[in-house]
């Protein structure tokens, strides 16, 4: 047995240390603060050096060895009539590198949440080891669901990360606000699992859907062009869908509720409850990357019928992709501008990033799309522990206005965050951000302006504006946070908090820059050259070259949206700081953007009001109606037709009960009477004292069995042939 | 040994009913002796039925373990017992469940000895319905499964609260209740046996006996037996015993709109009660079902096969909404009971679609094997739940939701507990009723698309009662009232784990249970 036989062995092993580490925390060490941490950093930085084991020994100047023979093994795991579902665990070039970052964001903010959630080791939460214990498990869901073979149990996974979303951000329980608008963690720890599943149950479908189509769920069976080309053929239920693209819309359901895009989308900024670690490594690093990693996974589905060199429209998935994740990314970047709390600014700036790989994917970009999500896992998981690390350091404060000055007092802070927001607004050349949203910009360019895609264009315009507005809000978020002086005492006193929150916060800070510099375009000049862009001959080459070809990617550099990366992200932090930094706010001092928003502001302020419309569309009235099922259908309905049959029978018992008195009871009185009477008077008729007449009586029996002796057996038989016997 | 092998089902099922003979003999004030006597009874079954499973070939054909003697040959009926593999799941659930929730009912104090040994009866009760393989002796006992449930709810049933009836008459409700269980039942019962007595004398007269109540023979002979009757077709006389065996079972199971005696019934009954009404009895009318129902009136249960899945959408979309509508904590698990078994509903629907042909088979067996998986799995979830309502109703005197919160705090253990059963109930992938969940969706999608695609606002329901359910009682600031409550104790803990263990067993690793019965769905449906 080589190595190469054992690596399939060590991957599958690679959930298990975290999933042993919950069970053993929850189980054992619940009481032990410090325990609980070893063993959950133990087990987390076991699975982190087998992920790398693999991640290394995989990893080659070119995918295509990879793709064509992945780490891969199965076993049957539900059987049903002569065949079984199997189960097993895969890496292909995509899956190595997901693998890659998984393991490095989730080690940085295990080893982080020691120091946060400790507060330095000065205030233990009461609930430390349990939180050890869900981010262990949450581990195990991520990882599980990055080797996953199959759809059904990528699906397992992804569910077992919802059920630690929903425990981590309800984490705080009992925290009631003084405002009850204001949404407190156990309910957005509901509103989120709830959000989800809408989006999880239609995912469910399309996984029915694929199973009962294709007999298969794993990736490499349901991935082939045999299956594709079948599914593309196969009619559906609707008209005018193919059978691929009905189960692809189906899926994709799942990543719209998992990376919430709109609509349902409603679900992360209230997630931003839950502690801060995990703000980083489940609302931005790792879960809702999931539901962009499942589109990126299944995009060979999604895509099918779709060859951009002869003309071919977009498939209907991608134009549904194209279309929500534009709108999301727009949508969420004018949100951001308006929040205050430097988490929810993070949110939506989350959700506009996801749109970005998802409307990348909508316009055929799937390299792009690839590369963004690990790029922005980095860069946001860095921005989300540098806002924890302010918020722990200013004392609780999450309100930008009263932030002010931290540069000073929190240097390593200030620096990193500072290379996070610069990396997330595209900053050129320097920043990972800048490589992964140029291309994604780039390929919508090429396809919209060179190929023709008129969808495109959209795309471009509105990617290109929401970078713009991303730049903005960052500039602004860090000139309110860092610039100026402290607009509150929390901030006045703030201070780093120990070396264990810093020290993941540098680590990913240089991710976010470095990153970027393995998928340099071939075309880009000086940098670019024919090796630069190694992040796409390896992980494109999971699709095949066939399929990777029939894509949109620019042969050559297209001068204006060159340009104009260039321009957009030093811009918008222009803009910010311009607005923000130059002048710094005073305490109390307003929004400049109030203002200058007009009426504009309080509806970005709100949200749109999308939470006001659901409460009001969707949530109200289902409570009203279920109130109403029980009351009308069950208690009124089904029930009065029972109890209206009972009560008829009843009625007819009293009727019957009237007839046994008049009747029966009444009859058999009046028979015992005429018994006794027969008995009394009869005595005296038969009982006369005179012998004639007994011997009479006499005489009249003897006759009686003399016809019962010479005739019984006659009356006998006549007597059986009457009853039937 | 040899004894034991050869009359394995026969001592399964006789001595939970020898066992209450023998409790009614014990003296009336040793509660504690009977409380474990029963137990100790209630474990053999238990253990047999382990060494049943041990030995059970799924693959062999026909019924195993079988057991015959004379009984009733007048009538043509015979003491005639067997398994295949489903029944094999149903008696484990059973001889599992039972030794739990007498378990859980050691905290009872009024008339011990009348409790425990109608318990014991009533666990024979229901083996013998999943063990018999004669008409008679199956309507036998399910009728005596009916007349120790009655007594316990009605005797041992909550002491709170009225029900208006009509014309402002009331009663209280765990007299109602208990009466509209009987009576119901009992009314889909008298269908049942008229259609079992029609059967048995029509294919003995066609076949020269009294008559045939063999339920071997009758697969054989019942399904292709056509001709005229006293010049009436059989095909009549099929589609009228159709309709009785269903409505027999409907009710049984609940099909909606026959489930409103379920929530009445399961509210009022004391925990052990409810657990085994939920985690056992449901599960006979289903049984009955897939017993019965589909391999006797195939091309009937074809022909009905969409009606089906179309109360089995309403039970689980009708059925989430009304738990979603209610503050009661046990009448909202109970209402949940609708709803999954909404799911078993939609899965015999589409075996029932297939015994009619045109379904592909794949999509038959894995539907039909869900809705057998999840009866089990409701079984394993319901149990629990009920049993985890029952130890804060048992502390707290209140199954008011809106009288908890914040228990997480005062009972940690009790919540974690509380969480994982409620996440099994609600389906979450890694514990037991995901698994057959999707089965079901999986199998019914292609046949019943759009029923499975509303279906699917079933689960969304699911979760959100559940969800808010520990909201309520576990979550938010405490409810000062609840500061000293008792932890999860011992005793409580050893009912629960068995059924946490499973549910995380059958979560992870299906397919030695589904193996279990997956050759006999396979054979039942050709």
């Amino acid at each position: 047995m080589t190595v190469h036989d054992l690596l399939p062995i060590l991957t599958a092993l690679i959930p298990l240390p975290t999933f042993i580490a919950f069970a053993l925390i929850i189980l054992f060490f619940n009481k032990w603060k410090r325990v609980s941490h070893s063993i959950a950093i133990g087990a987390m930085l076991l699975a982190f050096l087998m992920a790398q084991v693999v991640f290394w020994s995989v990893i080659a100047p070119d995918g295509h060895e990879l793709a064509e023979h992945p780490l891969h093994v199965q076993i049957p795991w539900l059987p049903s009539g002569a065949e079984a579902l199997e189960m097993g665990v895969l890496i292909d070039p995509l899956g190595a590198f997901v693998l890659f970052f998984v393991s490095i964001t989730c080690l940085c903010i295990f080893v982080y949440s020691v120091g946060y959630m400790s507060e330095g080791g000065k205030h233990y939460d009461p609930r430390y080891s349990r939180f050890f214990a869900y981010i262990s498990l949450f581990a195990t869901g991520m990882l599980g669901l990055t080797v996953a073979d199959n759809l059904l149990m990528l699906f397992i996974f992804w569910e077992i990360m919802g059920l630690c979303s929903y425990l981590l951000i309800g984490f705080w329980w009992e925290k009631n606000y003084p405002d009850p608008k204001q949404v407190n963690p156990r309910q957005a720890g509901l509103k989120a699992f709830m959000t989800t599943r809408v989006g999880d149950v239609i995912m469910l479908l399309g996984i029915a859907y694929l199973y009962s189509a294709t007999g298969t769920l794993s990736f490499r069976e349901l991935l082939s062009a045999e299956t594709l080309g079948i599914l593309k053929e196969m009619p559906s239920y609707i008209p005018g869908l193919s059978a691929a693209a009905l189960a692809g819309l189906l899926l994709f359901g799942g990543t719209v509720g998992k990376s919430a895009q709109f609509p349902l989308h409603v679900w992360l900024p209230d997630a931003m409850e839950g502690p801060t670690p995990v703000s980083a490594m489940i609302h931005a690093a790792t879960m809702v990357s999931a539901g962009v990693y499942m589109a990126v996974r299944m995009f060979p589905l999604l895509q099918v019928g779709f060859d951009i060199h002869h003309g071919a429209q977009l498939t209907t998935p991608m134009i549904v992709m194209a279309l929500i994740g534009t709108f999301s990314a727009f949508m969420a970047a004018t949100i951001a501008v308006a929040q205050d709390d430097i988490k929810r600014v993070l949110a939506y700036s989350t959700i506009s990033q996801l749109a970005y790989m998802v409307a990348a994917l909508g316009i055929g970009a799937y390299v792009a799309a690839a590369f963004h999500l690990i790029a922005h896992a980095f860069f946001k998981a860095l921005l989300f522990l540098g806002s924890g690390s302010i918020i722990v350091g200013s004392h609780h404060e999450q309100d930008m206005m009263k932030m002010g000055g931290l540069f000073k007092r929190m240097p390593v802070t200030a620096i990193t965050f500072i290379v996070g927001g610069l990396s997330l607004s595209g900053f050129p050349l320097f920043f990972a951000g800048f490589w992964s949203k140029d291309e994604i910009l780039a390929v919508a360019y090429h396809a919209g302006f060179n190929e023709g895609i008129v969808l495109a264009v959209v795309v471009y315009v509105f990617l290109a504006l929401g970078a713009l507005l991303t730049a903005f809000y960052t500039g602004r978020q860090i000139c309110l946070t860092f610039l100026g002086q402290p607009r509150s005492d929390h901030a006045a006193h703030a201070h780093e908090v120990s070396w264990t929150v810093y020290v993941p916060l540098i680590a990913l800070a240089l991710f976010a820059v470095f990153f970027g510099y393995i998928g340099i375009p071939e075309v880009f000049p000086l940098l670019g050259g024919e090796h630069s862009n190694l992040f796409h001959h390896f992980v494109g080459a999971t699709l095949g070259t066939e399929t990777l070809h029939q894509l949109p990617h620019p042969e050559q550099l297209d001068l204006l949206p060159f340009v104009l990366s260039f321009l957009i992200s030093p811009l918008g932090l222009l803009a910010g700081y311009l607005v923000y930094g130059r002048k710094p706010l005073q305490a109390g001092q307003p929004d400049p953007l109030v203002k200058a928003l007009g009426p504009l502001y309080p509806v970005l302020k709100n949200k749109y009001y999308v939470d006001e419309l659901y409460d009001a569309v969707f949530i109200q009235p289902a409570i009203k109606l279920a109130k109403w099922v029980y009351k009308w259908v069950d208690r009124w309905f089904i029930d009065g037709i029972l109890h209206n049959v009972a009560r008829g029978a009843f009625g007819l018992g009293h009727l019957n009960r009237r007839f046994d008195l008049a009747v029966i009871n009444g009859g058999v009185d009046r028979m015992t009477d005429g018994i006794k009477w027969l008995a009394q008077n009869g005595r005296q008729v038969l009982q006369t004292g005179q012998v004639q007449h007994y011997l009479l009586q006499v005489l009249f029996f003897l006759c009686g069995f003399g016809v019962l002796y010479v005739w019984g057996d006659a009356i006998l038989a006549f007597i059986q042939r009457l009853l039937g016997i | 040994m040899d004894f034991i092998h050869t009359h394995l089902l026969t001592l399964i099922l006789f001595i939970p009913l020898v066992g209450a003979g023998l409790i009614a003999l014990l003296p009336r004030e040793q509660g504690k002796l009977i409380k474990w006597a029963a137990l100790l009874i209630s474990l053999l079954p238990l253990a047999l039925s382990i060494v049943m499973v041990v030995n059970f070939r799924p693959e062999a054909p026909g019924f195993q373990f079988p057991d015959q003697a004379l009984w009733f040959p007048q009538i043509g009926s015979s003491y005639h017992v067997g398994v295949d593999g489903i029944s094999v799941a149903m008696v484990l659930l059973t001889t599992l469940l039972t030794p739990l929730a007498l378990l859980i009912s050691f905290s009872i104090e009024e008339d011990v000895r009348a409790f425990f040994a109608l318990f014991l009866m009533l666990e024979g009760g229901m083996l013998g319905v999943f063990v018999s393989l004669d008409l008679i002796l199956f309507f036998l006992f399910w009728e005596i499964g009916l007349v120790p449930m009655y007594f316990l709810i009605n005797r041992w049933g909550s002491k709170k609260g009225e029900r208006e009836i009509w014309a402002g008459i009331k009663v209280p409700s765990r007299t109602y209740a208990a009466f509209k269980f009987m009576i119901y039942t009992m009314v889909g019962s008298l269908g049942l046996l008229l259609a079992i007595q029609v059967i048995g004398v029509v294919a003995g007269a066609a076949q020269n006996e009294p008559a045939m109540f063999d339920i071997v023979r009758l697969y054989e002979f019942w399904p292709n037996f056509t001709g005229t009757l006293f010049g009436l077709p059989i095909s009549t006389i099929k589609t009228i015993g159709f309709w009785l065996f269903a409505i027999a079972f409907s009710v049984k199971v609940p099909v909606w709109p026959f489930h409103t005696w379920l929530p009445d019934a399961h509210t009022e009954a004391p925990t052990a009660g409810s657990m085994i009404l939920a985690g056992v009895l449901l599960k006979l009318g289903a049984y009955g079902f897939l017993r019965l129902v589909l391999p006797l009136f195939p091309d009937q249960a074809a022909a009905a096969a969409g009606v089906f899945a179309v109360l089995g959408l309403a039970a689980a979309v009708v059925g989430g909404l009304a738990a979603l509508g209610q503050d009661d904590f046990k009448r909202l698990v109970a209402y949940s009971s609708v709803g999954h078994m909404g799911f078993v509903v939609l899965g015999i629907a589409v075996a029932a679609k297939a015994m009619g042909g045109g379904v592909d088979a794949a999509d038959a067996v894995i539907a039909t094997n869900g809705a057998v998986l999840q009866m089990f799995n409701h079984g394993l979830s319901a149990a629990a739940m009920f049993a985890l309502v029952g130890m804060v109703y048992e502390r707290a005197h209140t199954r008011d939701l809106k009288a908890f919160g914040g228990l997480g705090v005062v009972v940690p253990a009790y919540g974690g507990v509380l969480l994982f059963c409620t996440l099994a109930s609600l389906g979450l992938p890694g514990l037991n009723g995901f698994v057959s969940e999707f089965m079901v969706f999986r199998g019914a999608w292609p046949v019943f698309t759009l029923v499975t695609a509303l279906a699917t606002l079933g689960l969304i329901f699911t979760a959100a009662y559940l969800l808010w359910t520990i909201q309520k009682v576990l979550l938010g600031p405490l409810n000062e009232t609840w500061r000293d409550m008792k932890e999860i104790n011992a005793r409580e803990a050893v009912a629960i784990v068995p059924l946490m263990a499973l549910m995380l067993l059958i979560g992870v690793w299906p397919s030695w249970l589904i193996n279990i019965f997956n050759a006999a769905v396979m054979r039942l449906l050709g």
